[in-house]
């Protein structure tokens, strides 16, 4: 293998079923119906919810996936975007949410 | 004149097994009727679009006889089992017999259909620069039903696949119709859009889509139409190309294979109309037309308008090949939307 992550490895998803078929069984039947139809989200919803969640993950089976779904359930290019900035700010969020932490032990470190 | 044809023959074994597919699942698809006649009148089209199957665009000259049409205007006088006349093309308003023919097939008391690609009432007859701006007024004066390709309520998809400037033309294509009374709640006539992907994945759900594009025409330009009509890409021809330069063939074929579905292979168009080209031989339907996979009666004699016959239309095996699967996927696709 020349790489860690090779696109044509993403149909071999299923594989994960070696060695531990059950679980892999109850992981996909979870897994389709979660996503696989609407519910009290629409499929599209689901489907840009897990793109954003393929780019904070930084997954590219996932990203590829899902912008394929995307488009399959109907979604453009700014709602399939602005999935991704919500990505994006979420863990810019977490990221300066922290600095009050960095705020409450500064305060103790400074007469 | 069916003897001057010569037959084709398809070599390529089928690799994606659209016809073992439909045994597995112990599909028999017999035509049903033939109550749609659908005309490719000509390939010429003032557009070219990226995934066209038909290969249709500015520079192509084929056009169908003033016999060719006549003979299907004979066809359809003869048989009332045969209500519906699909104009198709290129941009079949291009043809120079045309409105005669649209008028007389509704003086036939045929419901007329016409795949009406918008641009073509602004940007008139790229050969001749004739224009076609009268369009609107003539679809509603004849009330033909207009069934009008839009990829996308947006521009990006739309012009990405249709060309530059399209979407916009579009619009005001729309607007014209709708100023007639098309698309407009009572006024009894059909305006339809056609949805088709904009590359190598299927359509969304045709309901919710319908829903999409109503509001978002209705918000954004204030237009209106009846019912959208998704479509899957025919992995032949252009689009083929495409699909071959991009490396994505396979996966595409693949896609199509996993996602088979009987419910939709039972609703195939093949089993309602007969395709015509422009030289009046007959198909199954408009893909195996641009194939040149000839439909043929039950003695495998080829069908033609020339020596057109009921019983023997009817009766005839649909020539399959892999690229049906592109109508089994899904929720289907034919020229009317989906069929599951």
């Amino acid at each position: 293998m020349s790489n860690y992550y090779e696109s044509g490895d993403l149909k071999k998803f299923g594989d994960i079923g070696q060695h531990a078929k059950k679980l892999a069984d109850d992981f996909f039947k979870y897994y389709g119906d979660v996503v696989g139809s609407d519910g009290a989200l629409t499929k599209r919803e689901k489907a840009l919810i897990a793109l954003a969640v393929s780019h904070a993950e930084k997954c590219p089976y996932c990203i590829d996936a899902y912008t394929t779904q995307c488009l399959e359930a109907g979604s453009n290019p700014e709602q399939m975007m602005e999935a991704v900035h919500v990505a994006a700010v979420m863990r810019a969020g977490i990221t300066l949410v922290h600095s009050v932490q960095m705020q409450n032990h500064l305060k103790k470190m400074v007469l | 004149m069916s003897a001057i044809f010569k037959l084709k023959v398809v070599e390529e074994k089928s690799k994606y097994g659209f016809e073992a597919q439909l045994r597995r699942n112990g599909i028999d698809l017999p035509p049903l009727s033939v109550d749609t006649l659908q005309v490719n009148v000509t390939r010429l089209c003032n557009q070219v679009c990226r995934h066209c199957h038909v290969d249709a665009g500015p520079q192509r000259r084929e056009m169908l006889s003033p016999e060719g049409i006549a003979k299907c205007l004979e066809i359809l006088e003869r048989h009332p089992q045969i209500s519906k006349l699909d104009i198709t093309g290129g941009a079949p308003e291009l043809h120079p017999g045309f409105d005669a023919f649209v008028e007389q097939a509704v003086a036939l008391g045929k419901h007329v259909m016409v795949r009406h690609n918008l641009t073509v009432q602004l940007d008139g007859n790229p050969q001749t620069g004739e224009s076609k701006e009268y369009l609107p007024q003539f679809f509603a004066n004849n009330r033909a039903e207009v069934i009008s390709s839009l990829p996308y309520y947006q521009e990006y998809f739309t012009d990405a696949q249709r060309g530059s400037g399209v979407f916009k033309k579009s619009m005001e294509a729309m607007q014209r119709l709708n100023k007639e009374g098309y698309g407009v709640e009572g006024s009894g006539l059909m305006l339809n859009l056609v949805y088709n992907p904009v590359g190598p994945y299927l359509p969304a759900a045709q309901a919710g889509l319908e829903a999409d594009y109503k509001r978002e025409l209705r918000e954004k330009f204030g237009l209106v139409f009846n019912s959208l009509y998704t479509i899957t890409n025919m992995p032949i021809n252009r689009f083929r190309l495409h699909l071959d330069k991009t490396g994505q063939f396979e996966a595409y074929m693949e896609k199509l294979l996993a996602a088979f579905n009987p419910a939709a292979a039972a609703g195939v168009m093949c089993r309602s109309l007969v395709s015509v080209g422009h030289d009046g031989r007959i198909y199954d339907c408009d893909f195996n037309q641009m194939l040149e996979m000839e439909a043929v009666d039950a003695q495998r004699k080829r069908l033609t308008i020339f020596d057109f016959d009921f019983g023997r239309a009817l009766r005839r095996p649909i020539q399959f090949g892999d690229h049906c699967l592109g109508c089994t996927a899904g929720a289907g696709s034919s020229c009317g939307g989906a069929t599951a």
